[in-house]
């Protein structure tokens, strides 16, 4: 489980090539993925989002950067350090490598028709690239290695900063891209402010920023990143030791007023982040805690989700016609059972056969439901509709906002009990048996009984999250229970930090919130998901807030 | 399990077992019981309901044989990486997708020179080649991103590397060749059936079956007989003594790969030939069968891959009728994948070195 446990001394060593070859291959590397970008069609699809209004579309921002992150590579030789005339020089031959590399492109779809085979190689995606030049004319063929080789300088130069100017560049652009990119979010929460009589005509276009507000927003990042850097340099250490701390209070008031002030839309979307992250907090018992990969893991939601329906369905197929209060610890309770009834048989199961088997029983699970042979009971692939809505105090939870807080209180509680377990004595135990199993029986650990409780304790959450799901759409479907969703859970620990709680809610907002707040880009989502779990194992393999064994861990190596 | 195998004979064997085994070894007994019963009363009651005549089984028997055939080539794929990495590569059955795609463009431009419909048995081996060439190339690439970097640790990060292929193969096969299901062109005379002992066979069934056989057999051969296939085994057996006595272990890793994905190719062209239509989701639940087939073998066993995947295409394509049409369910076929995933499940938690594996079971799987 753990990342740098070696098994073998046999190590991979990359070859290395002449200066000037490695260039070239970096800037080739960057102008396939941007053709690859272009020819999966988001290129076309992004192109229609202004992050600066009139000026910068997403895709060219996709595009610039890889360029400038070709010459940002290139700049800097074997040590890592950029030096003198070479951030110019590779970064301009990368650059130009990458921008020729999408010229061809541009070139080969203008002089045969690829559509038969690429259905994005579109006279629209040919347009697009030819960035308002006439089509077809040289002026659209040569630009685009120019740019590439201007922006592959740009990363060069970039390379060459000293860190704390680059660290400033990076904060302002993050500023505009999220600004622009969320354009929807913060007007809707502009509009909410009282006072300040609509400003956001000022700060947004139609479209996304407007290029004032773009500049001053990049000023006013770098500036606040340059006056941060000052002031934890002038404090002491301790101190800043609590700034993860102070950052996970100001996550949680956000997350507290979110609805608040901002759209139903908005809420609706924190609603599922919050229900991701009840399955999270599951899942990361079994796999953040005790080690075990579970890809079924979308059963246990579906246990919940279908005993919530039965219980509290008005329609045909309801067993019983309870309050959801009633249903809903029914649900943990039998998402548990089966839990249990799961992890019996593959408890001796390791690794990534567990991960087969476990993603067996989900399917399993998934095909019986969907089944003409249970549908009498079940509904098939009708599945079960009119579930009530919860009810408090005689008020029915309804809008989005309701039953975020509804989510959010029941994650908050599970939040606590995963805590509490995390520092218990069994929670050590499953750390210790997923380091290594073996070692922690003889420790006087009983592998069994842990690893059934983490299976139990996990299956458990996911019941809620089930249940809550169920209340919240007010039917259920067999189609809401594929594999995806485990794949989700997992990204989300991944992403977030296996182990780690405050992890599970950072990578629902990155995995779960984004994606939906960009719905427009709702086809790439998956293959974001795809590229985002392989470039974390490379990259951030601890996550993006490392458990805190996992920081100590790394720390002595 | 951990005890000492003795005897049926020897007195006190049956209190000795009582004494040693926990109650989740009684547990995982009554699981095998039950599901040894129901699978028994599904049989009685299929063969007694008489539904479905013994023409019709053997039909069924010969369509078992091809997806089996297939599922033996995915199978392969696993079997061989698991055998020299001790690693799923859960993206397997996504490069059989591409592969089959290769192929499919492969056909296309035969096609438009109208070489497959005059001259099948030309165009067939050209379209496989394609189809191995796209297979072998995108398995290259995930060895590349998603093992070599992690060959020296052991850690989960290969297998969610693995994931995460998969999943920007699918999207991004997606996104370049369209949602919309691809059929491959008509292959001349080999679209038509033929009469079989009495028996109406269409022919891309035997076709892709026979097709199979040859690449399994050269597969063997190579891995059995060829210098390569010798420094295959001495790295799947001791990765370290392998590289001591001089055998570059990355070049076999690699080889190893870019074969497995050769024959994730072969099965995608094959599985096109015989199913028509193909989609960019199609990789997922056969590759989760080429797994079965593989752990139903033995992982790590070639011959144990063609073996599991012919019987896991038996039980697939006769289960239905056999043993489910017993309980009187509706609609059977639709449970046809619970048996695959079934088996897959009861073979990983009752006997993970599979029907002919013997090694493994202790060794960290």
């Amino acid at each position: 489980m753990s990342f740098n446990a070696v098994t073998s001394s046999f190590k991979v060593t990359r070859r290395r090539r002449a200066p000037l070859a490695e260039t070239l291959q970096v800037g080739a590397l960057a102008g396939f993925a941007a053709i690859g970008f272009a020819l999966i069609g988001a290129y076309v699809a992004m192109d229609k989002r202004h992050v600066v209004e009139d000026t910068l579309t997403l895709s060219q921002i996709a595009f610039a950067l890889m360029a400038i992150a070709a010459g940002y590579v290139a700049g800097r030789d074997r040590q890592g350090r950029p030096s003198g005339t070479r951030v110019v020089v590779h970064g301009a031959v990368a650059g130009l490598m990458a921008g020729l590399c999408v010229s061809a492109l541009l070139l080969l779809m203008g002089s045969i028709s690829l559509r038969a085979t690429l259905v994005a190689a579109s006279p629209m995606l040919i347009k697009a690239l030819s960035l308002g030049a006439p089509i077809g004319s040289l002026q659209a063929l040569v630009q685009l290695p120019a740019l590439g080789a201007l922006l592959g300088v740009i990363g060069g130069l970039f390379a060459a900063m000293p860190s704390r100017y680059r660290r400033a560049l990076t904060y302002g652009f993050a500023a505009v891209l999220i600004a622009g990119l969320f354009r929807d979010v913060f007007v809707s929460v502009l509009e909410n402010l009282p006072d300040l009589n609509g400003p956001d005509w000022e700060v947004f276009g139609p479209g996304g920023l407007n290029r004032g507000a773009a500049l001053v927003l990049l000023v006013a990042g770098g500036l606040f990143c340059l006056l941060r850097d000052r002031w934890n340099a002038r404090i002491d250490p301790a101190r800043r030791a609590r700034s993860s701390k102070a950052g996970l209070v100001l996550l949680l008031v956000g997350v507290l007023v979110l609805p608040l002030v901002t759209n139903d839309f908005v809420a609706q979307v924190a609603m599922l982040v919050a229900l991701y992250m009840l399955m999270g907090m599951g899942l990361n018992i079994e796999l953040g805690l005790a080690g075990l990969v579970d890809l079924g893991f979308v059963a246990f939601f579906a246990v919940g989700a279908y005993t919530v329906a039965l219980m509290c369905s008005s329609g045909p197929l309801a067993v019983a016609d309870v309050s959801f209060w009633v249903a809903l610890p029914v649900a943990v309770v039998l998402a548990a059972g089966a839990g249990m009834l799961f992890g019996l048989p593959v408890l001796r199961v390791r690794g990534d056969y567990l991960a087969m088997a476990t993603l067996g029983l989900g399917e399993i699970i998934r095909v019986l439901v969907l089944s003409d042979a249970l549908a009498p009971y079940l509904g098939g692939s009708q599945g079960i509709i009119e579930i009530d809505h919860p009810r408090i105090f005689g008020i029915s939870l309804q809008s989005p906002a309701a039953l975020y807080y509804l989510a959010l209180a029941l994650a908050g509680v599970v939040a606590f009990i995963s805590w509490r377990l995390q520092h218990a004595r069994i929670g050590r135990a499953w750390l210790a048996m997923r380091e290594d199993e073996d070692v922690a029986q003889a420790l006087g650990i009983d592998p069994v009984a842990s690893k059934l409780l983490a299976y139990t304790i996990g299956a458990a959450f996911a019941g809620a999250a089930g249940a809550v799901f169920a209340a919240l759409v007010g039917s259920v479907y067999p189609h809401s229970f594929q594999l995806l969703v485990s794949i989700n859970v997992l990204a989300i620990l991944v992403i977030g930090g296996l182990g780690s709680l405050p992890g599970v809610l950072v990578g629902a907002i990155v995995l779960i919130g984004l994606p939906e707040l960009l719905r427009e880009f709702g086809e790439f989502r998956y293959l974001f998901y795809g590229i985002a779990l392989v470039a974390m194992m490379h990259v951030r393999a601890e996550g993006l807030w490392p458990a805190t064994t996992q920081t100590k861990e790394n720390a002595r190596a | 399990m951990s005890e000492v195998p003795r005897s049926a004979t020897e007195p006190g064997a049956f209190s000795e077992w009582l004494r040693r085994s926990t109650w989740v070894d009684h547990v995982l007994l009554a699981i095998r019981i039950s599901v040894a019963a129901l699978v028994l009363v599904g049989l009685a009651g299929g063969l007694t309901a008489g539904t479905y005549s013994a023409a019709d089984f053997v039909s069924f028997t010969m369509f078992g044989l091809t997806i089996g055939s297939i599922y033996a080539l995915i199978a392969l794929g696993y079997t061989m990486v698991y055998g020299i990495l001790r690693m799923i590569n859960f993206a397997h059955g996504d490069v059989m997708m591409i592969g089959s795609f290769a192929g499919l463009f492969a056909a296309g431009a035969l096609n438009d020179a109208g070489l497959v419909n005059a001259l099948p048995l030309l165009a067939l081996p050209l379209v496989l080649a394609a189809g191995m060439a796209g297979g072998a190339a995108m398995s290259l690439i995930i060895e590349r991103i998603a093992y070599r970097p992690f060959l020296h640790v052991r850690s989960l990060a290969p297998l969610i590397c693995a994931i995460g292929m998969s999943f920007v193969l699918q999207y991004a096969a997606r996104g370049l060749f369209g949602t919309r299901n691809r059929a491959y062109p008509g292959f001349g005379w080999m679209e038509g059936t033929v009469s079989l002992f009495g028996l109406i066979v269409p022919i891309p069934q035997i076709v892709a079956f026979i097709a199979a056989l040859i690449v399994l057999a050269g597969l063997l051969a190579l891995v059995k007989l060829s210098p390569l296939g010798k420094a295959m085994r001495a790295v799947a057996e001791d990765r370290d003594a392998a590289a001591l006595v001089g055998i570059n272990v990355g070049a076999v890793i690699v080889a190893t790969f870019a074969i497995g994905g050769a024959m994730a190719g072969v099965a995608g062209v094959l599985y096109a030939l015989v199913f028509k239509q193909i989609t960019v989701f199609m990789g997922f639940a056969l590759g989760v069968k080429g797994f079965a087939a593989a752990i139903l073998g033995g992982i790590g066993n070639l011959g144990g891959a063609l073996l599991g995947g012919l019987v896991l295409g038996l039980a697939e394509a006769l289960g239905p009728a056999l043993v489910l049409e017993g309980f009187g369910l509706p609609a059977p076929y639709q449970l046809k994948d619970v048996i695959g995933y079934g088996m897959l499940v009861m073979i990983l938690i009752f006997r993970p070195q599979g029907l002919l594996g013997e090694r493994l079971a202790s060794k960290r799987a």
